[in-house]
């Protein structure tokens, strides 16, 4: 994994321990993360900057060609991309990786800066919710996010072209609601009802653990 | 309290997770999701399709200076975004729209009282103040209504709404909202259009009133 060949500190969690508990009878490890995931929190926890070069080189360019999708000229994309990078540094305070994914969290993140500075507006954002500093990081929980969201992204791969289409046009911001309300046929319901049982539980889970 | 049990369509989380959906209702979104479980993890889900997009989209490289810039940028001291707290009934977004302060409440008559939190070409969204037994001027609208309930509660043609709430009302609807006995209902109502009303001394009042 690419964790050895960049020889980070291990971020703040036991995740060296095993997780008996994640529903599979399965153990889980550090080694099971995601390297992004792993980056984040190294940025997160330890300010690691090697750690943030590597989260650039992976989601930068996928964050321009992301953003040019919509338009947006090489110029303007690059001044977004720096914007939501920085965003990612100054606010890794916000990532929790038992809610997100790396790759949803800076989507968000991506959008929401992308609308500040093409619309000149203030984008309304829900009360954030820090991590409780006192939870035990559960790896088993950030492990099922992120399977969950691996089976997504293959259901998505899965889908016809047209289908696919549709679905990047909705999450790039290129449809209104009543379009996103009015388009059939997608399985996007089926997609997404499966992540939001698989999110349901993980939070019921969580919220057991915090009681 | 009670459970919410009137949610925002998925249609419109979609929208609002991508970035499309005007200012008025992206108010309302951000508020309900605020106070939802639910919907903060159907949102989450969203966020995790959006991110399955940003890493399926095509790379296109950076160029060479934007990675040296942003890193020389990171020890850089920055101000950080205010961070408006929920204050009361009113949750973090409508605080962050009233940049902290009091809503301003003006009278429409009966003991019903309005405050516009901002209201453009695309949409208006305001908080309401309505005693209880007391109606909200019965009125059509265009297009789609987000209606919230932050303290107390009503009871229309759909049903009955508690705090956290929301009624969805399109343009096919005609209702009739009226406060509960109990605590005088505060909501926050978003519209796309100037509302029309259908008894005649609102509609005379309404350039005056701004409802």
């Amino acid at each position: 994994m690419m964790l050895q060949c960049l020889e980070m500190p291990k971020p703040k969690l036991p995740l060296d321990s095993v997780c008996p508990d994640n529903g599979d009878g399965a153990s889980s490890t550090a080694d099971d993360l995601s390297p992004q995931t792993i980056w984040m929190l190294a940025v997160r926890d330890d300010r690691d900057k090697a750690a943030f070069a590597a989260l650039f080189d992976y989601f930068a360019p996928r964050l321009k060609g992301f953003v040019m999708r919509t338009g947006t000229s090489a110029a303007q994309a690059e001044e977004i991309v720096q914007d939501v990078m920085l965003t990612v540094w100054r606010k890794s305070a916000m990532f929790d990786p038992h809610r997100a994914q790396v790759s949803a969290w800076i989507y968000q993140i991506a959008r929401n800066r992308h609308i500040d500075i093409v619309r000149k507006e203030k984008r309304p954002v829900p009360e954030e919710l820090a991590e409780d500093p006192e939870a035990e990081p559960d790896a088993s929980q950030i492990l099922a996010v992120q399977q969950e969201a691996g089976q997504l992204k293959q259901a998505l791969a899965k889908l016809k072209p047209d289908q696919r289409e549709i679905i990047e046009k909705a999450y790039l911001g290129e449809l209104t609601h009543q379009e996103i309300s009015e388009q059939t046929g997608i399985p996007l319901g089926t997609i997404k009802s499966r992540i939001r049982l698989g999110l349901e539980r993980l939070r019921h889970e969580l919220s057991g653990l915090r009681e | 309290m009670t459970a919410i049990t009137h949610h925002i369509p998925d249609s419109v989380l979609a929208a609002y997770a991508a970035g499309n959906l005007p200012h008025a209702y992206s108010v309302v979104v951000a508020s309900h999701v605020s106070l939802c479980q639910q919907c903060q993890v159907a949102l989450a889900a969203h966020q995790v399709v959006g991110g399955a997009v940003l890493e399926a989209t095509d790379s296109v490289a950076v160029s060479g200076s934007l990675k040296s810039n942003i890193l020389a940028q990171l020890d850089d001291s920055f101000i950080p975004e205010p961070v408006y707290d929920r204050s009361g009934v009113y949750p973090g977004p409508v605080m962050a729209v009233l940049k902290g302060k009091p809503p301003k409440w003006k009278s429409l008559g009966m003991g019903v009282r309005q405050s516009i939190l901002s209201s453009d070409e695309n949409g208006s969204v305001r908080l309401l103040f309505i005693p209880p037994g007391q109606a909200v001027p019965d009125h059509s609208h265009n297009g789609l209504e987000l209606t919230l309930v932050l303290q107390g509660s009503f009871s229309d043609e759909g049903g009955r709404f508690g705090v956290g709430d929301v009624e969805v009302a399109n343009e096919d609807v005609e209702h009739t909202p009226i406060a509960d006995a109990g605590d005088p209902c505060i909501c926050l109502a978003a519209t796309d259009a100037p509302l029309r009303f259908n008894a005649f001394v609102p509609r005379l009042l309404q350039p005056l009133f701004r409802i």
